[in-house]
């Protein structure tokens, strides 16, 4: 246990160092920051105001990036360490393959969940300190989504990494892993699929397993259940299963896929060559 | 130390190492030379357990796939290229010092004496020092930790010529861990092998037990006729002490016991235009030390 917890330090002090997590880090505070300089939280549209305005455009532009940077940086980093010779020599130290592997998958979700998490409280802060109302409950609730979010494809990240042989490969399949997400969403291909008729149970079915559609679905429904915010197939479902036991579904389903997906990928990576 | 009984590893329809069987005992230090793609490092790494591979692996009584920690913490290993590790060198030492229950300052204590201060590189990423003093980091990393077995695949590629000596001398007190050296120059750690396996597509070519008490008293006569003159050669030769004749064709000295390998070693540069060699043993106990050339 002891090494599993050296390997996460040590990962996360290697991601501090790294050009991607600047980059990263950059972007969600960035977003943060333009938000309030743009006055964001002074405007309103469709009823949200304040934090809840910042932190509803916050949440979609996390879905839109959270899952594509997790996913190449980390095919990246860890299929490059692999050619490189990274794993080659820290895999010649005492570790056992479990506590290296579930030690970088705990280092790595500090290092992507932190900035994310640490610029929406910062917002909370910064609402706080100007007088607004601070929406605790969505924050919650949005940080729980976002929690689960980032284990889905931080496994994600480590299953393509153990299964593809080079950083070509691998950040070629986590593009397309997650393009093809983002096509099944309520908005583009199953609305689609739904005008041509096309099951209910199998579009409804699709949606749900949809990680990112189960994430959009989610934080959509905090503040505004409407067909013409969620889609035809999310309002579906929320219509059927209410809103609360969709938000378990949310919290648990995404975090299982990612947890599943580094467990394969952990067994494959003890099952085959190291470097 | 190490068994290994029918080792096969391929790489897709490549066979890297083919049917290999190998053992080493406690205490023996082995130069594991080869040319480029005889399968060196993928022994090493079989060894490491960081392949999957065909046949049994035995390092310490273990398998090192199934018992990763206990095989790994007997071993103290040095990559051919150094990696391009992105935490500090002060982190790395803290992380191999932790994992592995060593003294960091033991390590940084070898470095010192590799002529690298710790103090000085603490806070630079182990992936902006220079090639030398990656090497000496690693060097001391692999020696600074109490091991039972050494892997050094390449250790003294990128060291100074003060370096490397004092790398050698400093593998030279370890008399009692065992070792495996993979180089490319055997005349480099010729004075220090008990042993030489020469790797060929996959398979011993050649092992060689040298018997130390023999190498260690035993002066060679060496006599020695040139096809035509070769001023390297002939400076070289006189540097080991030769006395050549006139015309720079024939030439005759003695080789100490320890450095018999390394000067055969300089032969075989030259091996075109020898037309006659003769060695005769003669026990020799007062040229035990080294009489050759310091490596450079």
């Amino acid at each position: 246990m002891n090494n599993l917890f050296l390997t996460a330090r040590l990962d996360v002090t290697e991601s501090l160092r790294a050009r991607w997590f600047l980059l990263y880090t950059m972007v969600f505070g960035g977003i943060v920051a333009l938000l309030m300089v743009f006055g964001l939280t002074e405007s309103q549209v469709m009823g949200f105001t304040g934090l809840s305005r910042l932190l509803v455009t916050y949440i979609q532009l996390s879905m839109a990036i959270l899952p594509i940077f997790i996913l190449i940086s980390t095919v990246r980093s860890v299929a490059s360490d692999r050619e490189a010779g990274v794993f080659e020599y820290m895999l010649s130290l005492p570790v056992s393959i479990g506590a290296w592997y579930w030690g970088r998958f705990l280092g790595r979700f500090v290092a992507i969940f932190a900035p994310v998490f640490l610029a929406m409280a910062a917002a909370a802060v910064w609402g706080g300190l100007k007088g607004l109302p601070i929406p605790w409950k969505h924050f919650f609730v949005y940080s729980a989504l976002l929690l689960s979010l980032s284990i889905c494809f931080l496994g994600l990240g480590f299953l393509i990494s153990a299964l593809a042989r080079s950083s070509d490969v691998a950040q070629s399949a986590a593009f397309m892993l997650w393009l093809v997400l983002l096509l099944f969403l309520d908005l583009i291909l199953l609305g689609i699929m739904l005008k041509e008729r096309v099951s209910p149970e199998l579009i409804v079915g699709i949606s749900l397993m949809n990680p990112l559609q189960v994430f959009r679905t989610a934080a959509m429904a905090l503040f505004d259940p409407q067909l013409v915010l969620l889609g035809p197939a999310a309002f579906t479902i929320l219509d059927r299963v209410g809103p609360d036991a969709y938000l378990v579904w949310a919290f648990l389903y995404p975090a299982l896929i990612g947890i599943v997906a580094a467990a394969i990928g952990f067994w494959r990576f003890k099952s085959s060559d190291l470097v | 130390m190490i068994e290994l009984e029918g080792l096969s590893k391929a790489f897709r329809k490549t066979r890297v190492i083919d049917n290999l069987a190998l053992k080493v005992g406690a205490g023996e230090r082995i130069a594991l030379i080869g040319a480029n793609g005889a399968g060196k490092t993928t022994l090493i790494r079989c060894i490491l357990g960081e392949y999957v591979a065909q046949g049994q692996i035995r390092v310490c009584g273990f398998d090192p796939r199934a018992r990763r920690s206990d095989v790994l913490r007997q071993i103290g290993f040095v990559p051919q290229l150094p990696p391009p590790l992105k935490m500090t060198a002060s982190d790395l030492v803290c992380f191999a010092a932790d994992v592995s229950a060593a003294d960091a300052r033991r390590i940084g204590e070898v470095a010192g004496e590799l002529g690298l201060d710790l103090s000085e590189i603490s806070n630079r990423p182990f992936v902006k020092l220079s090639g030398g003093q990656k090497q000496k980091l690693l060097i001391a990393i692999a020696l600074g930790r109490r091991t039972q077995l050494l892997i050094l695949d390449e250790p003294a590629a990128n060291l100074d010529p003060i370096a490397r000596q004092k790398f050698f001398s400093l593998l030279a007190q370890r008399r009692d861990n065992t070792m495996i050296m993979s180089s490319h120059r055997v005349d480099e750690v010729a004075a220090l092998v008990t042993r030489v396996i020469e790797m060929d597509r996959g398979v011993i070519a050649f092992d060689q037990h040298l018997a130390e008490d023999r190498l260690n008293s035993a002066a060679l006569r060496i006599s020695l006729e040139m096809s035509l003159a070769e001023p390297a050669f002939a400076s070289a030769l006189s540097q080991w002490g030769f006395k050549g004749g006139a015309d720079g064709r024939a030439w005759a000295g003695e080789v100490a016991g320890p450095d018999r390998l390394r000067f055969l070693c300089l032969l075989s540069h030259y091996s075109g235009s020898i037309s006659s060699a003769s060695f005769d043993e003669a026990p020799c106990p007062e040229t035990r030390h080294a009489s050759g050339p310091v490596n450079a």
